[in-house]
């Protein structure tokens, strides 16, 4: 009999879905291959995550050779690599204690990678100040997300603290509002309308909250997650004065805002969005915004780079939030990237025509992708694409035949993991389910990521196009 | 939301303050980059600015950071980092057969062979096989188990990991997590964070910092008076206290353990730091294997490992890793479940961490020099260590034990009665009252030793014996000057 039975109560409540059957069944997949095992296709495609690596998409050179010299500063003696490269690495590097990438990082981050952001978030704002005080470099944009959450929700009280989330929202978000103990508030997306945030929807679901939880925080994803919907300025006004009038501390997650693909969307940020809304709502609003090294072109997770940038938080809560911050540093590299992503190189830089040439090509994969995903898909019986502005991901929808629905009950499956488990084990493709995300009742969606390189789409299309024209005949 | 405070002044509209926030927050304190080490960064700053002070530089011996103070990191690691970081170095023929061959398996084990891409939550799994085989090979060829290995951002990461996932219950069912006292903060910022109840077990500072099972006996007997005590965590080698458990009071310990029901939590990250003549490292599942299966098939442990420590220093890469024995497969399941919300440790710390259990061997080129660099350092830190014992207990005031290992010193200050209710009238603990003098008056940053625990009535400071050897003479020099001094001030 365990020591272990009565383990933490919140953790039972997460729902589990990185290791979702799916996940698991492409992991051993992908060993059958590797051994030599005999299946349709030679290769398991896996773009049921946004991991632009991971699906082809080539690192930036000049963010790796920087870090190349700052791990083995030696590299810098030689001149195989250009003068620029040398000099950040040098920059950078000094402002490391001890000169070493393997020294702690101060509490809160690199001072001088702090200001550089500050720099940065104003110059994408139109010149809307960034105090460096109010951020936060973290090993993730989602350990940011997660230590805000912990200061917010306060399982003291009764009722426990309510956190409105978008649904389809970004899993890991959710899964951390249950492992604190706050309750999860769904306010759906309007799909028709290309998954747009409507305000209708916000008061309905605080509404719902009522006599169940107390809502304290309202969580928005733009860029959407997995939805790809740009919000619109007047949107992003209508979610802000909400929020004032209901009393919400907003949580926003913009680390998609690089990816934005269609020249009618442009990312604007809710801080600048705020600040130019004037008093008293930009004073009081209280608002913390998330960006990361991630997404974008740089696509860099699994170095664990982000920051939040605090708005109008009381100064001290700051103070609580600079302790909880100190006790775990964030990688140097994470911070290093951060730099590197900010702060690219500029035109009249030696490393800037290579730059250009590999961020351009990415910007033009992006495209490239989302026009041929809308344009297969959408041309197919049984599965619809509402358009992709920006983020990550394509989340089609599928309108599947009652018989495959039967059937998915049948075998004990959701709908569309059913569907997803049959095209990995057909075709050795990987794509999220749309129920790891949230989804309405009755509705069906599967989710593929579209940062991936040209060559990989097509063939993800052309897997996806027979298996899914095969599927729908069987259960016709 | 109620719009006003405690004292009765409205909060001028905020939706989150101190008073509804997350209360466990508030009691959260990490005395390692607390107010004195914001001081000295504060000072600093002066210092630049061309402000006059009796010193031109600040000595930062507060924390464990080999190479803020100017240890180099070892060669080999930092060659395979660059390769796996810009792959286009393979093809440099600077860079060592040995050091290409790791960075190639590593990045064929990355998504998209890229060390950018997300690995599994639980840690690339070529590296957690390396792991279980550098633990098997350790420890005398008890099997490991690549499944119950569990990669991690650092060892705080796991260490926290394991904190959130067994604290629970509410009123007298809370549960107690027994900590020591002198305790590496990290243990009671987790606890107050998570709401976990913490109990203190005294190390005996007359015996060098021993642990003593009469103590556990004594701690767990009375909290089991208030809370549910489930857990027991050990620190071996000790942080602040440098003492190196012998096999006899390890073998103690799992057997109070399985007595008490406790899952047991060893902190082994500076496992290759043991200095003291006669002491030696034995990890707890070594020692937990030899005793039987008695033992080592019910007894549920979990042990920390880091890159951060040792010779490697690199704090900053966030390698680390822990080991689960015994765990439930129930509980496992949400242990993993757990991890999967932080997304994945950083992949350049596990590619590190793999190096770090997978060194060169014997018949490979880089293994000279990774040798000679890493037999450089450990000799380096023992040197320091003994020399800062044998300074210290010069300084008539101070009693310093030997360090036996780890990389801190954490000698007993005696104070003045005056100091003291000075510090009090101040309303400052009475080392800080002391370490913050030094600051100011010296330039030399260390820790109160309130910020760790102590017993009621005595005093200590925390001071990493990490600066070069001629910095640290001259450091030892003016913090013996300084104690002389102050007792005269205060007398």
């Amino acid at each position: 009999m365990s020591l272990l039975r009565g383990i933490n109560p919140n953790l039972r409540n997460i729902r589990n879905s990185e290791l979702a059957p799916l996940g698991m069944r492409a992991w051993q997949i992908k060993d059958e291959l590797r051994q030599g095992a005999r299946k349709p296709y030679k290769e398991l495609i896996d773009v049921s995550s946004a991991d632009p690596h991971r699906a082809g998409v080539k690192p930036l050179s000049f963010v790796r050779q920087v870090l190349a010299v700052c791990y083995y500063p030696q590299l810098a003696k030689s001149d195989k690599l250009p003068a620029d490269v040398r000099q950040r690495a040098q920059r950078l590097l000094g402002t490391c204690a001890g000169g070493s990438a393997g020294s702690y990082c101060p509490a809160g981050g690199i001072p001088e990678i702090i200001d550089i952001v500050c720099e940065f978030i104003s110059r994408r704002d139109d010149g809307v100040p960034s105090y460096p005080e109010n951020i936060f470099i973290t090993s993730g944009a989602q350990r940011a997300f997660v230590e805000i959450l912990n200061i917010l929700v306060n399982t003291l009280r009764s009722p426990i603290t309510g956190v409105l989330t978008p649904c389809p929202s970004y899993p890991p978000g959710n899964m951390a509002v249950v492992m604190l103990g706050g309750a999860v508030v769904p306010y759906y997306l309007d799909e028709e309308q290309g998954w747009e945030l409507k305000i209708d929807e916000l008061h309905r679901a605080l509404e719902s909250a009522k006599g169940v939880c107390d809502p304290t925080v309202l969580y928005v994803i733009n860029p959407g997650n997995p939805t790809g919907h740009v919000q619109s300025r007047k949107s992003i006004e209508e979610v802000i004065r909400f929020a004032s009038e209901k009393r919400l501390f907003l949580m926003v997650d913009e680390v998609y805002q690089d990816s934005v693909f269609e020249q009618e969307s442009r990312f604007v940020s809710y801080k600048k969005v705020l600040a130019e809304m004037g008093p008293p709502l930009s004073h009081t609003v209280e608002m913390a915004s998330f960006h990361s090294v991630s997404k974008g072109f740089i696509g860099e997770c699994g170095l664990r780079g982000g920051y939040v940038e605090l708005v109008n938080v009381d100064p001290s809560v700051m103070r609580n939030l600079y302790t909880l911050m100190s006790r775990d540093a964030s990688t140097t590299t994470g911070q290093l990237a951060l730099d590197l992503m900010i702060n690219p190189p500029q035109p009249g830089d030696p490393s800037y025509p290579l730059y250009n040439e590999e961020t351009q090509y990415i910007r033009a994969t992006w495209v490239q992708n989302v026009k041929r995903v809308l344009e297969v898909l959408n041309s197919l019986p049984g599965i619809s694409c509402q358009p992709v502005k920006g983020g990550g991901y394509a989340l089609p929808r599928l309108h599947l035949p009652p018989g495959a629905i039967q059937k998915a009950k049948e075998v004990g499956m959701l709908p569309d993991y059913f569907y997803c488990s049959r095209l990995l084990e057909e075709t050795e493709l990987c794509v999220g389910a749309g129920s790891e995300n949230g989804q309405r009742e009755s509705t069906y969606h599967i989710r593929l990521c579209i940062t991936t390189s040209v060559d990989t789409m097509e063939e993800v299309l052309r897997r996806l196009t027979s298996f899914h024209i095969q599927f729908m005949k069987d259960f016709s | 939301m109620s719009q006003e405070g405690m004292n009765g002044v409205p909060h001028r509209g905020k939706v989150l303050t101190v008073d509804n926030m997350n209360p466990n927050v508030k009691r959260v304190e990490y005395a390692v980059r607390g107010p004195i080490v914001q001081r000295a960064v504060q000072i600093e700053k002066e210092l630049k600015e061309g402000v006059k002070k009796p010193f031109t530089e600040v000595i930062k011996a507060n924390i464990g950071d080999a190479h803020a103070m100017g240890q180099k990191p070892i060669t080999f690691l930092r060659q395979v980092l660059a390769l796996c970081s810009y792959p286009e170095l393979l093809n440099d023929n600077k860079f060592p057969e040995d050091a290409k061959n790791r960075a190639q398996r590593i990045l064929q084990a990355c998504g998209g062979h890229s060390i950018g891409a997300y690995s599994a939550s639980q840690g690339i799994e070529c590296i957690r096989q390396d792991v279980s085989r550098y633990i098997e090979k350790r420890d005398g060829g008890i099997p490991s188990n690549p499944d119950n290995i569990f990669l991690s951002a650092g060892a705080s990461d796991a260490i926290t990991t394991m904190l959130k996932l067994q604290v629970s219950g509410e009123g007298r069912n809370r549960t107690g997590v027994m900590i020591p006292i002198p305790q590496y903060p990290l243990y009671s910022a987790a606890l107050a964070d998570l709401g976990g109840i913490q109990i203190n077990y005294y190390l005996d500072e007359d015996r060098c910092w021993a642990l003593d099972v009469t103590e556990l006996r004594r701690a767990v007997t009375a909290a089991r008076q208030h809370c549910n005590p489930r857990v027991l965590c050990i620190i071996n080698p000790g942080n602040p206290t440098g003492q190196v458990q012998s096999r006899q009071c390890i073998e103690d310990v799992i057997r109070f353990a399985k007595e008490e029901h406790l899952f047991l939590m060893a902190d082994e990250v500076y496992q290759d730091n043991v200095y003291a003549e006669g002491c030696k490292f034995h990890s707890f599942k070594k020692v937990l294997f030899e005793m039987g299966p008695e033992y080592s098939s019910t007894v549920e442990m979990a042990s920390f490992h880091s890159t951060s420590k040792c010779y490697m220093g690199e704090c900053g890469f966030r390698g680390g890793y822990m080991e689960v024995i015994n765990l439930d497969p129930e509980v496992k399941a949400q242990l993993i479940k757990l991890v999967s919300v932080r997304l994945c440790p950083p992949v350049t710390g596990q590619a590190l961490l793999d190096l770090v259990v997978n060194p060169p061997q014997p018949d490979e080129p880089s293994y000279t020099t990774f040798i000679k660099e890493r037999t450089a350092v450990l000799a380096a830190l023992a040197e320091k260590a003994r020399l800062t014992e044998e300074v210290f207990n010069t300084v008539p005031g101070i009693r310093c034990n030997p360090v036996q290992g780890a990389m801190y010193t954490f000698p007993c200050i005696t104070l003045p009665q005056k100091a003291i209710s000075q510090a009090k009238e101040k309303g400052l603990a009475p080392d800080m009252f002391y370490c913050m003098k030094l600051l100011e008056e010296m330039g030399i940053c260390l820790v109160p030793g309130s910020g760790f625990g102590q017993r009621e009535g005595t005093h200590h400071f925390r001071m990493t014996i990490l600066p070069p050897t001629e910095k640290l003479k001259i450091m030892l020099d003016k913090i013996r000057e300084f104690h002389q001094k102050f007792t005269q001030e205060f007398s």
